[in-house]
């Protein structure tokens, strides 16, 4: 998982592998508690209802792939800044979780474009002399923008929701039961699992005198694999016996408690109306 | 290979989710029909344990590092199917919460990983350790060239999702809207990393991890084959679910061919010069008359397919009329799939 956001998280650190993989898993415990702690505040996305919210994710998205100009792309970009300073989401945090990861994948894909793209000649390279071509740096443009937007509003949609509120908007769209239950347990063993990894790797760092071979850092990633996955299966055994004695019988229930008013509709029309303003602007 | 938004055309995405969703269902009413309850917390604690396990990253010779997919040994503890859900939900998870995936592209990430990649990776591992004692060395062999197998599987066909773009999508002037690199730079730069590294790392985890199964949990390690036994049954059907899926994934495919396939000639490129020529070399430089035949001539205005070519008539893009047709054309053999299952199920023969 070293592409996107764990690029500009843990993999920069040093040190033996325990210290480091104790480093990576809590970055990636600190980045999903920052977005629930962050969801709490009130702001103007907070404030929105959590399927409107999902349902304009969906329209900008589409939005962002439909669109041809880069210009469309900054203008859709320019929405996610207003909107998460209306939220109170800073645009450090927009920075720090979207565009620079994103930056640091998508662009190290998208520079070989600029070369690659056959087309007419814009500049070459002062030392090197490879030729940039228009097509290439318009491709590029796209490629990252719209990989930029996207990112955007699916951390404005994470940061501004608590994860039960997804999970229930999911489930009042339409989305089947079951998948909700897997979605909302999933999130939950995630982090469970995380803090045992890293107790885990914890406890072998303390007990290491000097960094491990690159022999024995794989022996001890097989290893520590191998007692997760028992440990995984034990809870899932332990969980399902839990289910089973408080009642569970293969069906699920929600509590459902999500009320429209007009501002909701409202967001809902501007969103959906994006992708139907660029087909109309590009056609 | 998580591919992000924006990569893909929404076209492509559709594509994607179109193919991944008999994979979801199947895998889903499969699994649940083995493990009836016990299926909710096991399907959720693997799904994060394929989630945790990609941030294990493992060091490899050369100085580098690299992380698996996890997909072989789920796979190889719980089956194919259960593979395919968890290591789907762990994407989905991976997509909302750090963005590491698009959610445009969630349905290719899937179908790459969670589905080939399961698949891939259970079949070479039946295939390379059949009858082998759960103790005997083979297993190890086995599911480090599984894992291997599988992921390189995957990558191949994420590089092949991206060198599609350029050619099907673009605008007048030739510039690529989505992934701009073609099949001949897309392949090799995916398959460097991942037949080295990346493939190095599912390789070694999954063989490690069987290893250690067998020292610690060898029950872990025969569980699988109990969990497949009650599907036996359905084996037949499920060579044809394959056969389907492998025709599907390589559609796109059909766009790399050149030039018309021999002897599907139309009467017009008998008239039009280019297309002479082409027969003419296509045949060892055989004598080709002026006209097209009278009866191909007359036979050949009597039906008039509404797809002609892979492009409907409304839709005035050649590619995106192509990966249209892929999409109806899936859906209808799904379709009649389906009716003939149900045919049989009603006169009561084994399906």
């Amino acid at each position: 998982m070293s592409e996107q956001s764990f690029i500009a998280g843990g993999h920069r650190h040093r040190g033996n592998i325990a210290e480091r993989m104790v480093h990576g898993l809590q970055q990636v415990m600190e980045h999903a508690l920052d977005a629930e702690a962050q969801s709490a505040r009130q702001g103007l996305l907070q404030q929105l209802d959590p399927r409107i919210k999902l349902l304009s994710l969906l329209a900008v998205l589409s939005a962002a792939l439909l669109a041809r100009q880069p210009g469309s792309l900054l203008l859709l970009l320019g929405l996610a800044v207003l909107l998460g300073q209306c939220s109170q989401i800073s645009l450090r945090q927009l920075y720090r979780q979207a565009w620079l990861s994103v930056l640091l994948f998508s662009g190290v894909l998208a520079v070989p474009a600029l070369f690659l793209v056959p087309g007419e000649t814009l500049f070459s390279l002062p030392l090197l002399g490879w030729p940039v071509s228009r097509q290439g740096l318009y491709s590029a443009a796209l490629l990252l923008g719209r990989a930029e937007v996207a990112a955007s509003f699916a951390l404005l949609l994470m940061l501004s929701t608590p994860w039960t509120h997804v999970l229930k908007a999911m489930r009042s769209l339409g989305v089947p039961v079951l998948l909700v239950a897997l979605l909302g347990m999933t999130h939950r063993y995630v982090f469970v699992l995380l803090q045992t990894a890293s107790q885990m790797f914890e406890a072998r760092r303390s007990r290491m005198l000097a960094p491990a071979s690159g022999r024995m850092a794989r022996q001890l990633i097989a290893s520590s694999s191998g007692v997760l996955l028992g440990k995984a299966f034990q809870l899932s055994s332990d969980v399902h016996l839990a289910m089973v004695s408080r009642g569970y019988r293969g069906d699920i229930y929600l509590l459902h408690s999500f009320h429209t008013r007009k501002r909701d509709w409202c967001a809902l029309l501007l969103a959906v109306a994006l992708p139907f303003l660029i087909v109309w602007t590009h056609a | 290979m998580h591919i992000p938004d924006g990569y893909l055309s929404p076209s492509t995405c559709a594509l994607a989710y179109a193919v991944a969703l008999p994979f979801w269902l199947l895998a889903y009413r499969r699994a649940k029909a083995l493990l009836h309850t016990r299926l909710v917390p096991l399907f959720a604690v693997f799904s994060a344990f394929c989630f945790v396990i990609m941030m294990f990253n493992l060091p490899l010779p050369g100085g580098t590092s690299g992380h698996a997919v996890g997909m072989t040994i789920v796979s190889i503890v719980l089956g194919p199917w259960a593979s395919i859900i968890a290591v789907s939900l762990a994407l989905l998870i991976q997509a909302l919460f750090f963005g590491d995936g698009g959610i445009s592209s969630f349905g290719a990430n899937s179908l790459n990983m969670a589905v080939v990649g399961s698949l891939v990776a259970w079949s070479s591992y039946r295939l390379l350790a059949a009858g082998a004692d759960i103790s005997a060395r083979r297993r190890v062999v086995a599911a480090g060239l599984a894992g291997y197998l599988a992921i390189n599987a995957a990558a191949l066909l994420t590089a092949i999702e991206f060198g599609v773009q350029p050619m099907l999508f673009h605008d007048a002037s030739g510039t690529p809207l989505y992934a701009p690199y073609p099949l001949s730079v897309a392949i090799p730069a995916m398959m460097i990393g991942h037949l080295s590294f990346a493939g190095l790392a599912e390789m070694l985890l999954s063989a490690g991890l069987v290893a250690y199964l067998q020292r610690s949990h060898p029950s872990l390690l025969a569980g699988e084959a109990t969990m497949s036994a009650a599907a036996g049954s359905r084996r037949s059907a499920r060579q044809l679910w394959y056969g389907l899926a492998g025709l599907m994934i390589l559609s796109p495919l059909g766009l790399l061919a050149a030039g018309t396939a021999w002897g599907e000639w139309a009467a017009e490129d008998f008239a039009n010069p280019a297309s002479r020529l082409e027969i003419i070399q296509a045949s060892g430089q055989h004598v080709l008359p002026q006209a097209a035949p009278e009866g191909l001539a007359r036979l050949a205005g009597l039906w008039s397919a509404p797809f002609p070519d892979y492009a409907p008539a409304f839709i005035h893009s050649a590619g995106f009329g192509y990966v249209l047709s892929a999409v109806f054309g899936a859906g209808l053999i799904l379709l009649s799939l389906l009716l003939l299952s149900q045919l049989a199920g009603k006169r009561g023969l084994p399906q």
